[in-house]
């Protein structure tokens, strides 16, 4: 464990005091890369074990009987399971969508110039849904959203798409102000010298350079919304199942890896997006 | 708000005015384009929050539901009890063990974060600079998969069938598998397991700036590591162990998912309790007197949050 650290650098190893003896490092604290690292195993070997089952040829989860893709198989044509996961992705991509536009929207009115009156609280508002707890606006919702349905009659998605929009603003919202952020306003002034309109120096300079910060904001409103399993819980309707719901509700049965195949699927979606993510985030502007 | 303009500059000149005029229409543009996020976020997030509260001074209705009455008796039930028959009033110990056993979870998954957090991210801050983003990512892979695939990713392991105790069982430590499923323990780990991110990240960032020639300092001061550690490194990493304990903390207390899959049906948390109010419980103004207090919690907390990072700017001035 400590040879992991001998070589970082700020190690001051000035004079061997001794054959054998370990030199001083100062960044060195007793414990602290075993620590570390029984964190990284934390977090990775039940994922990876779940992964690792989903190719079980057995109904065990936990006894490997060999390599199988028959719960892939059996997930791909059980009903239930497509039918959820394509409403899941449905929402998604539509509350994904409406959430980036309107951040990016709110991220433009709130950068790089003087703060306009009340914008601390319009701060608030955006990121009241990372502290609301859940439960709590999905009580909220319920509540709201029966009204509704009892007056207008309306049952559809429509109620599941608005409060997973809601839900992705401020995720959306954050990658692309943080890009705006490190972006050089005398660019936009430049442009609108030479006599572009504000709408051609939009499209021309500021929207090319936002767009990284965009498609992060939306991948992570399409993670976030494919995640969102309190809120969709109490609002949906019946016979409105996600997959999250869907395998929630599956809780009670007998267990076997066909959850797995489901959930490992989840993970590759969820996984390459946020790796686009971090590879957008890493290009400098 | 559109007649927020300038008011630094006096309208003397023509052009001041002409300027005057632009910036009212610059902050009247910028309110239309703030207009449709808030919009949103009214009707389907922060605005229901009100309906919670008016529900929780209503009477309930026999069959869920409530009844347009005003009354405090949803929030005298929070904490107390009345005898049905002779009407005495006493502690409702079910409550008060649901509440305190919350606080007490997300206490510990927070205390037990910032254990295993600190180290990791100290770990992190100390790599060399080309591979810390890769460490950093690898922390917040886990953070964006979904959260309920992360706890089943759990339940299936500390199963009595899971591999934990298979292998347990293969190696005679146990003869019979141990019950971890169902138990706080189960729920802690969860909760451990799904916020561990949230405890590293800002953690990382406040020890990313940290400056080792102040460690440096400390040992040619003859300071031993435990000193260091305590006098040095801590206080400069104070801000994000604070951040980082808030953040663990909030979607703590206020879990839902965790306890629901971990703890089974009988080890719930607020969250849980709140639902069942709305579901086989009916009552729903407790539901909602219950929402209101969880709310409070998390605002207190948000509030020491805030404190403790303008107070330390402050400081700084």
């Amino acid at each position: 464990m400590t040879d992991a650290v001998s070589h970082a650098p700020g190690a001051v190893s000035a004079e061997p005091t001794g054959r054998g003896k370990k030199p001083f490092l100062i960044k060195k604290i007793p414990g602290f890369v075993t620590i570390a690292i029984l964190c990284f195993i934390l977090l990775y070997f039940p994922i990876a074990t779940l992964v690792l089952y989903s190719f079980n040829a057995g109904t065990s989860i936990a006894i490997w009987e060999g390599f199988s893709l028959r719960w892939y198989q059996s997930a791909w044509q059980n009903e239930a399971v497509i039918d959820a996961s394509i409403r899941s992705l449905q929402i998604a991509s539509v509350a994904a969508t409406v959430a980036t536009i309107v951040a990016t929207m709110a991220a433009l009115a709130t950068t790089r110039r003087k703060a306009l009156k009340g914008q601390t609280a319009v701060f608030a508002m955006i990121n009241a849904p990372l502290m609301v707890p859940e439960i709590v606006t999905g009580i909220a919702l319920l509540i709201f959203f029966a009204w509704i349905k009892i007056y207008s009659g309306y049952t559809g998605l429509a109620y599941l798409i608005a409060a997973h929009t809601a839900f992705c603003i401020p995720f959306a919202y954050l990658p692309i102000r943080a890009r705006l952020e490190s972006m050089d306003r005398s660019l936009e002034m430049a442009a609108a010298d030479l006599y572009a309109t504000p709408w051609q120096a939009f499209k021309r300079i500021t929207f090319p350079l936002l767009w990284p910060g965009i498609i992060a904001g939306f991948m992570l409103s399409f993670v976030i919304s494919l995640d969102t399993v309190v809120i969709t819980e109490l609002v949906k309707s019946a016979g409105q199942d996600t997959l999250p719901t869907y395998m929630l509700g599956q809780l009670r049965r007998i267990i076997t890896p066909e959850i797995n195949a489901i959930s490992t699927v989840f993970l590759v979606i969820s996984i390459i997006a946020v790796t686009c993510v971090f590879l957008l985030s890493r290009k400098k502007t | 708000m559109v007649a927020a303009t300038d008011t630094e500059a006096p309208p003397a000149a023509p052009a001041k005015i002409a300027d005057a005029a632009a910036q009212g229409r610059d902050v009247r543009n910028r309110w239309l384009l703030l207009m449709p996020a808030l919009l949103i976020l009214t009707f389907a997030a922060v605005g229901p929050l009100l309906i919670v509260l008016v529900y929780s001074f209503l009477e309930k209705g026999d069959y869920g539901g409530v009844i347009w009455q005003f009354t405090t008796e949803a929030w005298f039930r929070v904490v107390y009890a009345r005898d049905i028959f002779d009407g005495t009033v006493s502690f409702a110990d079910a409550h008060i063990s649901i509440l305190w056993r919350s606080l007490s979870l997300a206490f510990i998954t927070t205390v037990l974060a910032l254990i295993f957090g600190l180290p990791t991210a100290y770990f992190i801050a100390t790599r060399p600079e080309n591979t810390r983003q890769l460490w950093l990512f690898l922390i917040t892979i886990p953070f964006w998969t979904n959260l309920l695939i992360r706890t089943f990713a759990i339940m299936e392991m500390i199963r009595n069938e899971g591999i934990i105790n298979v292998v347990l069982m293969g190696i005679g430590l146990t003869s019979e598998p141990i019950q971890m499923l169902y138990t706080d323990f189960a729920i802690c780990l969860g909760m451990l397991y799904v916020f561990l991110p949230l405890m590293v990240l800002p953690i990382y960032a406040s020890l990313e700036k940290l400056d080792f020639r102040l460690v440096e300092a400390g040992y040619d001061l003859y300071a031993n590591r435990l000193q260091v550690l305590w006098r040095v490194i801590l206080p400069l990493a104070k801000p994000g162990i604070i951040a980082g304990s808030i953040l663990v903390f909030i979607p703590s207390i206020g879990s839902y998912v965790t306890p629901r899959v971990l703890g089974g049906g009988k080890n719930m948390m607020i969250g849980n309790f709140i639902e069942f109010q709305f579901g086989q419980g009916r009552n729903w103004p407790l539901g909602a007197a219950l929402s209101m207090v969880l709310m409070a919690m998390v605002m207190v907390a948000l509030l020491i949050y805030v404190r403790a990072v303008t107070g330390k700017e402050q400081a700084r001035d």
